[in-house]
């Protein structure tokens, strides 16, 4: 049988594939087993959510702003035509607290933070700093790996609020202070349409499934790169691929799950 | 980097986080955080008010003057309670009337409040006794259709209008 | 040259005598204090003492690696090897590079088991220790990693500090003291607050040094403590490797394939070379050795038992010429 025959190949990446995944797997389930240092000694993990969180802040402040305000003007265009200018902060907040706010915050999250983890993970362990750590009797799956992963798991569903935020202040902007909707209009229907449970907590939820998926991504290839340069280089890239794939695919898994009764 | 600054970008972080969380909660929950200003309330009777909202506007002469602030059901006179919170600023007779309104064919519904000529005004806790429903576009058409069947009989195939709620059957046949 | 030398050596004397006098001060501090701390927990701590004390008697090798066999996969690294490392030596583990000798110090680490034969330190075998039981033993070694292995996020002090903020519960002053005891003994009290990226080589490996020695260990493992350093560096490196060996007490396990420095230093000498141990022997023995390995090594031959080509099908037969000629004579 030659190796390049395509059964071959696609048996082998197949093989390949399913023993990655049990191996993200196990390396979940040890994260989660040796989380008690990071938690008792919780300034490790706010060191964390200062790299992955504040340090994610501006660009998810200025991308919501951005993607509110177009939400904005592209809304009162097409509502306009329907005499429902109004509805406006409708369209924008649901469009932001269902959707674009977990989604659009967690795509700018995996390309900020999470590539970010693989190469500070990859690179430690290229110079051999997880290995000397071993060697002195700290477990790096609790000193490095485990802290990280929590401060990524707490910041996703914080960004993401404050991105939908900062997204409905942006259509806000537009569409009450620059197209004239009327202030009160765009508020109260918004809080009649809204739902605390259907739309604000199931955003949240998905932040937090997201949040949980990136981060674990992140430090697996980064825990899991070839120790050299071009490895590095590869893991974080296959970091933002493999997340931002992951973050579509789970919305429309949990959308499916979540608005099925709705 | 020092521990202390970190700790403190950290909760300012953590803050904002949490603000916008709590903000985004309670724009679902009607708590009116928005209004400020003195106001004064007063209650209007409806026998329908349509598609009136909590938060609706309150509209003089298409100025804002003040919004709905709760809508009760009165299970004495089967009518619809609303309480209209007004502006300090805006004084009215005590013989205005209100109707609710729709701005546009399918948009926002409102109160629209007309000034009347008592030289006494409305205080906090009064009721507003003129009042006008809501239009509901059905009855609306079906009473556009009856009118036109009405005026019309042997005019149009009325057979083809569609058969809605009251308009009645009898009228429609030739 | 040699008054530079001897006052070279003379500072760093000092450094360390310095530096013993107020470990020992320090030491009975700390065993005070955390007496008075742990006063519950003494009858254990006591009863492991004495067992340490008796394991120490009862075994002279610290690191006895006995019938060690390993295979990276399919491809076989280490075969059937044994070695004794006594305790207060220096022992080198020399050889060409990728012929298993990290391999060596990660099995003595715990970080890799063997596939047969066993591996004692202090008289326990490490690869039936439990992760809580490895990581106690770790805390007693040391290792120097190639390139330093600092952590590239804290500073030199806070690398030094790291150990003692993980596992002891030290006032913030004591750690401050310990920490700047030990980068004075390496030469480093005034880089304790650069950041690892502003060290060079051979700073970098003696900040890691510090870091390694930090909560004294009773072994210390370097993975070739000697690349990429200039000659001076190189010859600190390797009197502080010596110096810090005898004065605290410590035995030492040397992987390196610089011969010239290492025979300097060390008391015993292994020569690994295709997963077997070819010759071992004091340095003196070394040096006059005529077995054909160790000569090629101290001489550095290119050719001998340790081949300059790889293992690798007929040359003129890989380049096609046999049957380029074959067809030649074909033609004619």
């Amino acid at each position: 049988m030659k190796p390049g025959n395509p059964f071959v190949r696609m048996g082998h990446a197949t093989l390949e594939g399913i023993s990655r995944l049990g191996t993200a797997t196990r390396f979940l389930l040890q994260i989660l087993w040796r989380s008690g240092t990071s938690w008792r000694r919780f300034h490790l993990i706010v060191r964390e959510i200062y790299s992955s969180g504040v340090l994610s802040l501006i660009i998810i402040v200025v991308s919501g702003l951005f993607v509110g305000m177009v939400l904005g003007l592209q809304g009162y265009q097409t509502l306009r035509t329907y005499g429902s200018a109004e509805s406006l902060g409708v369209l924008v907040a649901l469009s932001l607290v269902r959707e674009l706010g977990p989604v659009v915050a967690a795509l700018l999250f995996a390309s900020r933070a999470g590539s970010a983890i693989t190469a500070e993970v990859g690179l430690m362990k290229t110079t051999e700093q997880l290995q000397a750590m071993e060697m002195m009797a700290v477990d790096p799956m609790a000193r490095i790996i485990a802290p990280r992963f929590w401060g990524g798991v707490i910041s996703m569903p914080l960004l993401a609020a404050i991105f939908s935020m900062t997204g409905i202040y942006g259509g806000y902007m537009i569409g009450v202070r620059l197209l004239g909707v009327d202030d009160g209009a765009f508020w109260s229907q918004m809080q009649s349409a809204v739902d605390l449970r259907d739309d604000v907590v199931n955003g949240i939820i998905k932040s937090v499934v997201f949040g949980f998926v990136i981060t674990l991504i992140a430090l697996f290839e980064g825990y899991d790169a070839v120790p050299t340069a071009e490895g590095i280089s590869r893991a974080t890239t296959r970091t933002v691929v493999t997340s931002s794939l992951a973050i579509l695919a789970l919305d429309f898994v949990l959308t499916a799950f979540m608005f099925k009764g709705a | 980097m020092d521990r202390t600054l970190l700790d403190f970008w950290v909760g300012v972080f953590v803050a904002i986080g949490l603000a916008a969380l709590f903000t985004l909660a309670l724009k679902v929950s009607n708590a009116d955080s928005f209004d400020q200003g003195k106001t004064y309330t007063v209650k209007a009777s409806f026998n329908n008010i349509g598609g009136l909202k909590v938060r609706s506007p309150i509209k003089s002469a298409g100025v804002v003057v003040g919004r709905v602030s709760d809508i009760r059901f009165d299970n004495q006179t089967f009518e619809a309670v609303v309480d209209f919170r007004l502006s300090d600023k805006y004084q009215f007779p005590k013989d205005t009337s209100a109707s609710i309104m729709t701005s546009g064919l399918l948009g926002e519904q409102y109160v629209a409040l007309d000034a009347g000529g008592d030289s006494h005004n409305l205080k906090n806790g009064d009721t507003i006794r003129i009042t006008q429903s809501a239009v509901v576009l059905e009855n609306l058409i079906s009473q556009f259709l009856y009118n036109k069947a009405a005026d019309s009989p042997s005019q149009g195939n009325a057979g083809n209008a569609p058969n809605s709620g009251n308009a009645p059957a009898a009228g429609v046949k030739p | 040259m040699n008054i530079k030398d001897g006052s070279i050596d003379s500072s760093i004397d000092d450094s360390i005598d310095g530096f013993i006098g107020s470990a020992k001060l320090l030491t009975c501090e700390i065993v005070y204090m955390r007496s008075i701390c742990h006063l519950l927990v003494m009858p254990l701590e006591c009863g492991r003492f004495l067992l340490l004390i008796i394991n120490s008697v009862s075994t002279e090798n610290l690191v006895d690696i006995r019938r060690v066999s390993f295979s990276y996969r399919n491809r076989s690294v280490l075969r059937e090897i044994s070695m004794q490392v006594p305790r207060g030596k220096v022992v080198a583990i020399m050889g060409g590079s990728g012929c298993g000798k990290t391999t060596l110090l990660r099995l003595i680490g715990g970080q890799l088991h063997a596939n047969a034969g066993e591996v004692l330190v202090g008289g326990q075998n490490v690869a039936q220790l439990d992760n809580t039981a490895l990581y106690r033993l770790r805390r007693k070694m040391g290792m120097l990693f190639q390139f330093g292995a600092l952590f590239t996020d804290l500073t030199v002090f806070e690398n030094v500090a790291f150990q003692m903020r993980e596992h002891t519960d030290l006032s913030e002053q004591m750690i401050h003291d310990m920490v700047l005891m030990k980068l004075h003994a390496v030469g480093l009290r005034g880089a304790q607050q650069l950041m690892p990226y502003e060290l060079s080589g051979g700073m970098a490996r003696r900040a890691a040094l510090a870091r390694a020695i930090a909560l004294d260990p009773m072994l210390m493992m370097y993975d070739e403590p000697f690349t990429g350093l200039d000659p001076i560096s190189m010859g600190v490196i390797g009197n502080l490797i010596r110096r810090l060996n005898d004065a605290l007490g410590l035995t030492s396990i040397l992987v390196t394939h610089d011969i010239e420095e290492s025979l300097k230093i060390v008391d015993y000498v292994y020569f690994v070379s295709n997963g077997r141990i070819e010759a071992e022997g004091t340095p003196d023995e070394i040096r006059v050795s005529q077995q054909a390995f160790v000569h090629q090594f101290v001489h550095a031959e290119e050719d001998g038992p340790v081949p300059f080509h790889y293992p690798a099908p007929d040359y003129a037969q890989d380049l096609g010429i046999t049957d380029m000629r074959q067809a030649g004579v074909g033609q004619a």
